[in-house]
């Protein structure tokens, strides 16, 4: 089934996948590109196979979510795939299968993004332990903010797991410094005030978290939320280590399938596309 | 705890105190309850947050912290300030109508074993129910931090109309999210609200019910935090919420404290409220929380029976997690997906509950059990023609459970007791008015083919 994750390529930087994903890309002397898509949209195959093609078409991190019922951090798209997902039979446990399917293909580092009601209920320690056999590198929580976090950060120090908290323009310099310290892998920069969902432009805020959180000591910091772009790719990749890039590929697998994901996905990487593929959705 | 209370009187006998002077001091003891809280010095009244013991806290996108840190700031100092606790008490007094009146129901109490009820009457209020108390509040708040306009959420739509009331009195724009459905449903609802000048906005998303309100305002609060605030309609939610919430409400038990003192002399045995998000439930609680001999009883929307999956007994059935900002009791399949709660009443029809609630639970404090609907509208039509009162259907579960707890201290009184040597006080929240459809349409009064037997089959609660 799955190879032991310590023995997985890129475990380094004190064990962060996340982290030696992001550092790979740096030395190759650019910015990492992250892709987001929901686990099991529009079902549980194609989302494993969409996650290859991202993988394999220039994406260094993978970010698959879990679709909830409440999900208040998410606009009209990603709500839409994730309803849909949810209607097709999807069950928190089947991501840990759409994990292993991409870890299975590929080298890519792989991070969950949940709010955090589905872990507590399957109970912080069974979900982490079940993620890191899947081979997953850790977690992304976009409703679960280190003050409430105590259970989650022994769990994931002692089992290696990756952690990404947010931080947003309206983060307090303190927060942010008690955010980039609890952080491991990565620190997510919402780049604007508002929930996911393309936007053609990312602003001035964007710049000032992602230097707020470096000058708070973060060594990795991505930023996400609006990002839709080859274009805003290479803006946003010149100040920041990371490019998260979410509801323009939900939109792209959800007009075009797997293929358009991809395409999406290689446009993104080069930095060469002409338009925004996807749809401005 | 180590060093508990232990009962020394018969259950809920010794509660009453001779006079007003010596009530808070009283240490009369039921022994439903007084075993499992309090050592003597230990007060439950004015918890602060976030925490009530495991619940509450702040479960929410960072993008939000500082705008709770914002609000949490603004009503500490709010608090502490007498020009601001004057600006709320006149306001009560002025323009909502308190203090609302305690008003003993004779003729409804035949039907709780003939023991003593009183309403106390938050149906009175300006708006009509006990809403009011909070937006007052929190709008005044909104304004002290310099905010232009306020959000909140509504289900049937007596929070949407009590927020658009409060906006429309200190200037502030208004927006309500309301589930598509329900705008439907509740069209003059809506139409007041926008009479008031508020926005009423649709809520297509996920199931469209208010939980789904929820989200959407809580995704425009994101958006739009610099110039708006939140005006939460329930003691839930993130801190500092809960207790805020609580606070604009807790006049509630306040006055009917001091109420019941002065008309029977004597602390009651039991006070019944509703709970859905549980706020005027907490508000009435709160005045009673260490007179160890009050028992308190909150009443759960039942729907068609617990055992039917049908109902928003969130307590009695649900199970710890984290909905739209706090730790509490949820309703939540599996997979900790939040599912889909069903009441008569569209007021209590939430799969979640406040924090302070399921601390009240969790340590014997405070009693909760569900009530079906049949059991609220029997309710609902005994109290509007033994005492010509029309309750919320909301209230009617509150009722409902009354009449229980009132059979229960009926029988079980000791040798030289009388039923009417027992005293239960009922938060009668709000009135009835919207309701009268739906009851029309339950009780079959509406004549075929009338618009009003239309409306009722839509479940338009008015």
């Amino acid at each position: 089934m799955t190879t032991d994750p310590a023995d997985r390529p890129g475990r380094v930087l004190g064990g962060s996948r996340a982290a030696a994903a992001i550092e790979k890309a740096r030395s190759e002397g650019r910015a990492a590109l992250i892709g987001y898509l929901p686990g099991g949209f529009p079902d549980v195959q194609t989302s494993i196979d969409a996650g290859i093609a991202m993988a394999r078409n220039g994406m260094d991190l993978i970010e698959i979510g879990i679709p909830y019922s409440d999900p208040v951090m998410d606009g009209q798209v990603i709500q839409e795939a994730t309803v849909e997902a949810l209607a097709n039979g999807f069950t928190v446990p089947r991501i840990f299968d759409v994990v292993e399917g991409i870890t299975r293909e590929t080298d890519a580092a792989v991070l969950v993004m949940t709010y955090w009601n589905p872990v507590m209920r399957m109970g912080v320690r069974a979900f982490a332990e079940r993620l890191v056999a899947a081979g997953g590198a850790g977690l992304i929580t976009p409703d679960l903010i280190p003050d409430e976090a105590a259970e989650w950060l022994e769990i994931s120090e002692e089992l290696g797991l990756d952690r990404v908290f947010l931080v947003a323009p309206s983060t307090s310099p303190q927060r942010m410094q008690n955010t980039v310290d609890a952080s491991r892998g990565f620190v997510y920069a919402v780049s604007v005030m508002g929930v996911t969902g393309a936007r053609t432009s990312v602003g001035a805020a964007a710049r000032a978290v992602v230097d707020a959180a470096h000058g708070a000591g973060a060594e990795r910091v991505c930023v996400g939320l609006g990002v839709s772009s080859s274009a805003q790719v290479r803006e946003i990749g010149a100040y920041a280590d990371g490019v998260i890039v979410g509801t323009a590929l939900v939109a792209a697998l959800r007009d075009g399938g797997v293929d358009a994901v991809a395409e999406l996905a290689r446009e993104l990487s080069t930095g060469a596309a002409k338009t925004p593929a996807g749809g401005s959705a | 705890m180590t060093d508990m209370h232990q009962g020394t009187g018969l259950p809920g006998t010794d509660a009453g105190v001779a006079d007003g002077a010596d009530a808070g001091t009283a240490q009369g003891i039921d022994a439903g309850t007084a075993e499992a809280f309090l050592s003597h010095d230990e007060s439950l009244r004015h918890a602060p947050g976030p925490y009530f013991g495991a619940y509450g806290g702040r479960w929410m996108p960072e993008s939000l912290i500082a705008a709770l840190d914002e609000l949490q700031d603004t009503f500490d100092k709010a608090k502490a300030d007498p020009e601001f606790t004057a600006q709320v008490t006149d306001l009560n007094r002025n323009y909502a109508g308190r203090p609302s009146l305690l008003t003993e129901a004779q003729r409804f109490a035949e039907h709780c074993g003939g023991v003593r009820v009183f309403l106390k009457r938050e149906d009175l209020n300006h708006t009509g129910s006990h809403k009011i108390n909070n937006v007052l509040g929190q709008a005044l708040l909104a304004k002290r931090m310099g905010k232009t306009r306020v959000i909140a959420e509504t289900g049937a739509g007596q929070h949407g109309v009590a927020s658009a009331t409060a906006a429309a009195l200190l200037g502030l724009e208004c927006v309500v999210y309301m589930g598509a459905e329900d705008t439907r449903r509740q069209a003059l609802n809506v139409a007041r609200m926008q009479l008031l000048g508020a926005t009423v906005v649709p809520v297509t998303n996920g199931s469209q019910t208010l939980k789904d309100a929820i989200n959407d305002a809580l995704r425009d609060w994101v958006a739009n935090v610099e110039t708006t605030h939140y005006l939460l309609g329930t003691a839930a939610g993130a801190h500092p919420f809960p207790a805020m919430v609580r606070y604009f409400h807790e006049v509630i038990g306040e006055e009917a404290r001091e109420q019941i003192l002065e008309q029977t002399g004597r602390l009651p045995d039991a006070v019944c409220a509703c709970v859905g998000g549980g706020s005027n439930a907490i508000g009435l609680f709160h005045g009673f929380l260490d007179d160890r001999g009050v028992a308190l009883h909150g009443f759960e929307a039942g729907g068609d029976g617990v055992e039917s999956g049908r109902h928003a007994a969130t307590i009695t059935l649900g199970r710890p997690g984290v909905l739209h900002g706090a730790r509490s009791y949820l309703m939540q399949d599996e997979d900790g997906q939040t599912m889909e709660s069903h009441s008569i009443s569209a007021g209590l029809d939430y799969p979640g509950v406040g924090p302070e609630h399921a601390h009240l639970a969790d340590i014997g404090r405070a009693n909760y059990e569900p009530i079906t609907d049949a059991e609220a509208m029997e309710a609902f039509q005994l109290l509007s023609r033994t005492e010509g009162i029309i309750p919320a259907i909301e209230t009617a579960h509150a009722l409902a459970g009354a009449m229980k707890v009132g059979r229960r201290l009926a029988a079980d009184l000791g040798p030289e007791e009388q039923p009417s040597d027992r005293i239960i006080i009922v938060n009668l929240s709000g009135r009835g008015d919207k309701d009268v459809a739906t009851a029309a349409g339950y009780f079959d009064l509406l004549p075929e083919d009338s618009a009003e037997q239309e409306i009722a089959e839509e479940g338009e609660q008015l």
